[in-house]
Parts: C-alpha cells; sequence; structure tokens
C-alpha cells in the first residue's frame, strides 16, 4: 500500500500516534545517554549529601525563588573562573533534587558563593541588601531571622532524598532532627556527635542569634558550604574519566 | 500548491455582496490536492448562525452519564480534599486542600445549576458557552499576568519602592513565577483551550464531545490557576521553571489535561469531514506533547502524601536536560503549535482566503514538531552537560529555523490577493504581525543558539528580550487577533463596538514591545560585554555590581515598554466588553472593512 498523507488526515490515532513517535525521537536520544554513559558525571572526591540544616536552607532558596536571578553554574569562560571561581562539574550537584543551576544573573552566580564573605555580612545583606550593596536591586529577606526552625518534618525530607538514590544513611536520617539544631548550635551537646556524622560540615552560629534556629541560620549555612566541597587538589580534569 | 487556485477562484465572485465569503460554496475542483480548504470555506461564520449545526442532527439523545460521572468526580476530590484538610500538619497543604474543598462546591453548585436549567435538553448546535467563558477568562489572566509583569520590571528598576520586608509574598522570586504562569498557562492555556474548542467544532461540523466534560476542562484549569498562583506567593514551588506547581497541582493538571485530549479526540471522531483539518493538527501536537512533557518533567517524590513538598525523581544533569526539554518544548508546543493552530483558521478566516499551500503545511507540521524536541539543550551551553548533549541542541536549534520560517510563509502569504486588507483591517493587521514576530524571534532563537553566541547572550536580559518578543509579538499579537475575532461571532454581534479602538490597541502595544525588546537588546548584550572586559592589566574591568547599577535606564524603559503593552490590553477589555453589551461606537459607520476597502476603490 502506498502511503499518502490523507491517511493520516483521515485518521485521528493515526495522526496522534505519528506525532507521539515524532516527539520521542529526539527525547530518547538526548536524554537517555545521561542515565547509563558513566562519563556522564566526572569522578570527584568531596561531594557529600546536604546537612539537615543545609537542605532546610536549600528548600527555602527553591521556596523564595532565589533562581529566578541566580545561576549556580560557572562555566568555563575565562572570566568567570576569574570572577567566581573553578567552573563548575556535574558533580557538584549529583544530589540535587531538584537542580539550581538557573538560567539568569541578575545577581551574581553563586555556585562557589561559599566561604567568600563572612556570615556577619550575609545576615547584614539579607536584612537589608542595599545596606551592604547600594546598587543591589535584591528583595529584602528580613523575616528569615524570625522564623524559628522545627525539627519535626525533616527526618522525612532526608528520608525521601534517601529513597531517589542520594547515600543518607539510616544514622543520619535518625538524628536528622538533632543535627538540625546542632549545627548552628556550636556549644551545644550533639555539636561533637554531629561533627564525627558530617566531618567536613560547618558548625557555627550562622545567624549571630545564639538564643535560637531560624530560617538566617539555615540559609547562610547553605550560602556557606556551595561550591565548597570538591577537593580540587586531587581533580584532574585531563584523564579520560572526566572529558566530556 | 495547487490551493493558490483558490485565491483567483474568490476574485470571480461578487466582491460588493455582502455575504459573499458566507455563502456555503463548494470548491469539489481543488478537493482532491487540499481537501480540507473546503472545510475552513464551508463551516459558515456568519455571525447569526454559529449556533446551528449546518447539516448536522437537530438534537442527539443520550443519558446524562456525563453528569453523572463529572458529579461522582466532583464528590470524590470533595471528600479528598476535606479529609486532607484536616488529617494534615502542614498549614499550607491544608490551605491549598480548602480552596480544592471550595472548588469543588463551586463545581457541584454549577453542575447542579446547568442541570436543573436544562441545558443538557438543548444539545442541538455547536457547544459555545464554553468558549465564551474562555474568551473572556484569557481576558482577565492576561491583564493580571501582564499587571504582575510591570509590577516585577517596577521592582527590578525601583527596589526601595517596591519590596516590603514584611511581605515576603510580594518579593520578585515569588512574583516572577506568578507572572509567567499567569501569561503562559492562565492567559496563553486559556486562548488555546477556547479557540482550541471553537475550532474543532467547526472544522469537524460537530458538537463539542463530551456533554458536560468541555466545562469540566474549563473550570478544572482555572482551579489549576488558582491553586499554582496562590502556591507561588505562599512559597510553595518545585522551582522548575514554568513547571514550578508541586506534586499534587501536577496531578490534577494531567487529570484535566486527559480530559481535554479526549475532548478533543472526541469531536475529531465525530467529525462529518473526512479531512482533519491542518489547524486541528497543530492543536493535537500541543495537546499530546505538553502531556507528555509535563509527567516526565514532574516525576516527584512527596515527602508525605499530606505536605506539600516533593523531591524531583532527578537530579543535577538529568534533572537539568529533562527541564530544559520541558521548558524549551514548553515554548515549542504550548506557545508555537498551539499558537500556529490559531493561525492556521483565523488569519485565512479574517483574510477571507486560503492558507497558501498544503504541502508546506504538511512538510512544516512534521520536521516541526520533530526538530523541536532535540532543541532544549540550547540552555545548557557551557554547562556541565555532557558537550555532545550541547553540540545535538544546537545543530537541531540551528536546523529549526527552516520549519519555523515555513510556518511564517505560510501564514504570511495566506494573504496573497488580499494584502489591502491591512489597511483598513487592525485585526487581520495584528494577526499578520504577530506572524512577522514569529518569524523574527525564530530566526533570533537559532542565532542565540549557537555556542559562541550563547556565551555572551546566556543569563543576561538578551534572553529575556528574545522571549518577550516571541510572547508580546507572537503570542499576545495572535491571541488579541483571535478573540477580536471570535468575540462578535460568539456573542452574535454584527462587529466589534470599534475598531478605532482596535487601532490604538495595535499601535500602543507595538510601540510597547518595541521598547521592551530593544531595551533588553541593549542591556543584554552590555551586560554580557561588562561581565567580561578585562582592563589594560589584565584584570576583569567591572565589579558584578557595577554592571547591575548600569542596567538601571534600561529596566525603567522596560518597564514602560511593559505599562503600554498592558494599556493596550485594558484598551482591549473595554473595546471587548462594549462589544459584548453590543453596543457599537457611534462615530464610526456601520460597515465591514473588507466593504469599506471594496468602496473606495
Amino acid at each position: 500500500m502506498k502511503f499518502n498523507h490523507g491517511m493520516l488526515e483521515r485518521n485521528s490515532l493515526l495522526l496522534t500516534a505519528g506525532i507521539l513517535v515524532m516527539v520521542s525521537i529526539g527525547g530518547i536520544i538526548e536524554i537517555a545517554p545521561l542515565f547509563y554513559l558513566e562519563n556522564t558525571i566526572e569522578k570527584v572526591e568531596g561531594v557529600r549529601p546536604y546537612t539537615p540544616l543545609e537542605l532546610t536552607g536549600r528548600n527555602i532558596y527553591i521556596r523564595e525563588g532565589c533562581y529566578t536571578c541566580h545561576s549556580q553554574m560557572v562555566r568555563p569562560l575565562r572570566d568567570e573562573v576569574e570572577r567566581y571561581g573553578h567552573y563548575s562539574l556535574a558533580a557538584e550537584s549529583m544530589y540535587d533534587h531538584p537542580f539550581q543551576w538557573g538560567s539568569k544573573r541578575t545577581g551574581p552566580d553563586l555556585a562557589r558563593v561559599g566561604g567568600k564573605y563572612s556570615d556577619s555580612w550575609h545576615v547584614a545583606h539579607m536584612i537589608d541588601p542595599r545596606a551592604v550593596v547600594p546598587e543591589s536591586v535584591m528583595p529584602p529577606y528580613a523575616f528569615l531571622a524570625d522564623v524559628e526552625l522545627e525539627g519535626g518534618r525533616i527526618k522525612a525530607d532526608l528520608a525521601a532524598n534517601q529513597m531517589l538514590g542520594v547515600p543518607y544513611t539510616d544514622e543520619m536520617l535518625e538524628k536528622a532532627a538533632a543535627d538540625l539544631f546542632a549545627q548552628a548550635t556550636p556549644d551545644g551537646d550533639d555539636a561533637s556527635a554531629f561533627s564525627k556524622r558530617w566531618p567536613t560540615a560547618l558548625v557555627r552560629d550562622f545567624d549571630g542569634d545564639p538564643s535560637r534556629v531560624t530560617e538566617m541560620d539555615a540559609i547562610i549555612a547553605y550560602m556557606q558550604m556551595l561550591g565548597t566541597t570538591v577537593d580540587f587538589s586531587t581533580y584532574e580534569p585531563g584523564t579520560a574519566d572526566n572529558l566530556r | 500548491m495547487g490551493c493558490k487556485l483558490l485565491a483567483r477562484l474568490d476574485k470571480d465572485q461578487d466582491e460588493r455582496s455582502p455575504d459573499r465569503v458566507h455563502s456555503a460554496r463548494t470548491s469539489t475542483r481543488l478537493s482532491g490536492r487540499c481537501p480540507w480548504f473546503r472545510v475552513i470555506r464551508e463551516e459558515g461564520i456568519e455571525p447569526m448562525s454559529t449556533n446551528t449545526m449546518p447539516g448536522g442532527p437537530a438534537r442527539q439523545s443520550r443519558g446524562h452519564f456525563d453528569y453523572w460521572l463529572t458529579g461522582l468526580v466532583l464528590a470524590v476530590f470533595l471528600v479528598g480534599s476535606l479529609l486532607a484538610a484536616q488529617q494534615t500538619e502542614d498549614p499550607l497543604f491544608a490551605f491549598h486542600a480548602t480552596v480544592f474543598f471550595a472548588g469543588c462546591v463551586a463545581g457541584f453548585v454549577l453542575l447542579l445549576r446547568s442541570y436543573g436549567s436544562g441545558a443538557r435538553a438543548t444539545e442541538d448546535g455547536y457547544f459555545d458557552g464554553v468558549v465564551r467563558a474562555g474568551a473572556i477568562a484569557s481576558l482577565f489572566w492576561g491583564v493580571a499576568g501582564l499587571l504582575v509583569g510591570v509590577i516585577i520590571a517596577l521592582q527590578l528598576a525601583y527596589p526601595d519602592l517596591l519590596y516590603f520586608p514584611a511581605l515576603p509574598e510580594l518579593n520578585f522570586g515569588r512574583l516572577r513565577p506568578l507572572h509567567t504562569s499567569a501569561v503562559i498557562f492562565a492567559f496563553g492555556g486559556n486562548v488555546l483551550i477556547a479557540t482550541s474548542f471553537y475550532v474543532v467544532q467547526r472544522t469537524c461540523k460537530a458538537r463539542l464531545a463530551g456533554g458536560i466534560a468541555g466545562w469540566f476542562v474549563f473550570w478544572g484549569y482555572q482551579l489549576f490557576i488558582v491553586l499554582a498562583a496562590t502556591g507561588y506567593l505562599a512559597g510553595i514551588t518545585q522551582s522548575k521553571e514554568y513547571a514550578e506547581p508541586e506534586w499534587y497541582v501536577d496531578l490534577w493538571l494531567t487529570i484535566v489535561w486527559v480530559v481535554y485530549l479526549l475532548v478533543f479526540l472526541g469531536t475529531l471522531w465525530k467529525r462529518k469531514e473526512p479531512h482533519i483539518y491542518v489547524a486541528n493538527w497543530f492543536y493535537l501536537a500541543f495537546i499530546v506533547t505538553i502531556a507528555l512533557l509535563h509527567v516526565v518533567n514532574n516525576l516527584a517524590l512527596p515527602v508525605d502524601f499530606l505536605s506539600v513538598k516533593s523531591y524531583p525523581v532527578f537530579a543535577g544533569v538529568q534533572d537539568a536536560l529533562t527541564q530544559w526539554w520541558y521548558g524549551h518544548n514548553a515554548v515549542g508546543f504550548f506557545l508555537t503549535a498551539g499558537f500556529l493552530a490559531i493561525m492556521y483558521y483565523f488569519v485565512p478566516k479574517r483574510a477571507e482566503r486560503p492558507v497558501y499551500s498544503y504541502r508546506l503545511s504538511i512538510v512544516h507540521f512534521w520536521s516541526l514538531i520533530f526538530i523541536y524536541i532535540w532543541a532544549g539543550p540550547h540552555h545548557l551551553h557551557y554547562t556541565a552537560l555532557p558537550q555532545w548533549a550541547q553540540t545535538l541542541g544546537m545543530t537541531f536549534s540551528i536546523m529549526l529555523w527552516m520549519p519555523s520560517w515555513g510556518g511564517m510563509i505560510n501564514g504570511l502569504m495566506t494573504l496573497s490577493g488580499a494584502w489591502d486588507k491591512l489597511r483598513t483591517d487592525p485585526v487581520l493587521r495584528m494577526l499578520v504581525v504577530s506572524v512577522a514576530f514569529y518569524g523574527m524571534s525564530t530566526f533570533e532563537g537559532p542565532v542565540m543558539s549557537v555556542r559562541e553566541v550563547n556565551a555572551l547572550s546566556h543569563y543576561t536580559d538578551w534572553t529575556i528580550g528574545h522571549v518577550h518578543s516571541g510572547a508580546l509579538g507572537w503570542v499576545g499579537f495572535v491571541s488579541f487577533g483571535a478573540i477580536y475575532c471570535l468575540v462578535p461571532w460568539l456573542w452574535k454581534r454584527q462587529r466589534l463596538y470599534s475598531l478605532k479602538l482596535v487601532e490604538w490597541h495595535f499601535w500602543v502595544s507595538t510601540i510597547g514591545i518595541v521598547f521592551y525588546i530593544t531595551a533588553m537588546w541593549v542591556s543584554g548584550i552590555m551586560q554580557g560585554l561588562m561581565w567580561r572586559a578585562y582592563n589594560a592589566f589584565g584584570f576583569l574591568e567591572y565589579s558584578f555590581v557595577e554592571t547591575v547599577e548600569a542596567m538601571h535606564p534600561y529596566y525603567v524603559i522596560r518597564a514602560l515598554g511593559g505599562a503600554l503593552y498592558l494599556a493596550g490590553a485594558l484598551i482591549m477589555v473595554w473595546n471587548i466588553w462594549r462589544t459584548i453589551k453590543g453596543e457599537v461606537r457611534s462615530s464610526e459607520p456601520l460597515r465591514s472593512p473588507a466593504a469599506a476597502a471594496v468602496a473606495a476603490e
């Protein structure tokens, strides 16, 4: 039987099937290999899941729509590497559900903002951005300092991530609520146990208010760890594993 | 390309006869080569008879299955949302469950009123109530979305005036998704649902399938919009651009969308025309592909089933490509294929000319939907996405230029033999200029997808300007043109209240677009160049915040452009409102623009 287009125009299901086939091909060829090609994600040392406090901060970052103005993806271009630091690796966001690479830089890239500014600079900047950077167009986030964290739900958050493949241990889940507060309470009883579970995580009173643990603690804990986990002294971009 | 013939045939008709286009004519000479052109000529657009189905059965007799099924679905969701509101410990989830509950109650009231009023008894003619509601909802959400756009534009220009430390709901980060979703999904979505329901009935010569299901799609979609919008303000978002709503809103939209697909397909199955008209291919591709994109990109694991929060199944690089596969094809299938369907019905209808080329329609339809789906990776140039995927995305983005312009040529050349109408008919001018903007932004897109260009343009306002030349120029104008056509047909008015006001709308909005996109070109390219500028000592010339400071004048101009576009839309609302009321502006004589053109000759 000779094909002619009239057949598709006369049969709506044939037309639907044709559309489905045509729109499936590109997506399958481009996306599916990312799940099985082993060199999609570089082999690096140091990338770890977010601590309960950092994950809470990350969820605040998502809730407030920070991604609408800040990227987290340093491109391998000379000016970006000099301005922000080493270009971003796929490995650095491999535990990110969802990714936060962003698409617009109304404000600067934040992929490597960790450690660049002091905690108190961040607090002042969050409360009133133009008090610190007069030309800034960023909204104020003073209310974060007034919202105290509750530990009730954080275990379920870690558990969901664990189910999706983020390597949280069962111990981390059990101690999630305690760790949430311990990371922002350096003088507390749980601080040493926290540091044993999370050896590379910062333990500080991030928001400068030792009496309570707030959303401000969480967002700054997240800011201060961004882009700091990879050990670039052991990373060799030229090896076959890391060429993509 | 035999269908150009029809244009010549039209010359033979009596130009002066006021109903010359409305007379049912068969162009059997053409049926072999372009069978569906007959459809659009014959279905009868005369304003006075849109409610009677030519040649259709006077009345269909069937049960009330649609009412019972809708009632059952509503009852399940009513009980479910009530229980969820009671059981949950998450205040935000309780809030949305309450909104959902209220929506179900309102749905029940509407259902009972419709049942009681005997609406189900009048099964003859076309089902146009839902199209009328869609036209009004489109204008409402359009103005709301544009207004939020102007507000966030002003926030970036005057941050000290428009941020309130005690009101995080009004911060840019929460309003920006509100703006994008309101204009794309609330405005655009309502335009697409309304026009598709109108077009599929006319071109199939069949009443909309599924009875009350058409209303379920309309109101279910409005509930989706309300849930999404209130969610953004309250901070409920999964942060995937243009797919921000959380898991339970996504599930609800999936249900509504499947019903939409079934209503559309069901109407195609009832058609009395052997051939499916070209506009319906595009609507079908839009509905099917959006369903596919929506489901895959929103795969997520809820933290528990009584809280708003979920975590997307994919992470990092896989999540990024899945998101931009979705994101770019939201442009490709929502904002392009769907609105091309509008072009394929309303441009030939308004110009009273057949579509330029049947063969070009086929070629550009299949190549457009095949190539578009590959283009997503151009959003991820120079990122941690493997380079082979970036290169594939760039290659197909450049190829996409051709099918895009195929569509533009087919739309513009439909004006063959009717170019003079651009002088007298501002509605047709709006439709045609929208196609011109489509051509412009689908040229700009492939240019920006080239990796070296993207290195400069990415992360800057150039992208924002590009999106808006497509959104304001193409999607906005083609929608406005379609609504200007639809409203007199749907409300059985002889014509619009005022064509002068359409002129005003056209010019005010066009000037607004020009302000907007030129400001964004300048600020985007300037910021991109400032970021990479080095001084004589080999250091970066500018700090980041110096580039922010340099943006200020352009942000002011952009806000002005957006405000002008909004002003144009408000002029339209006034004009449509008066048209629906049945008024005709007294200073404008009651004659069709086509008749005026003939008189001038």
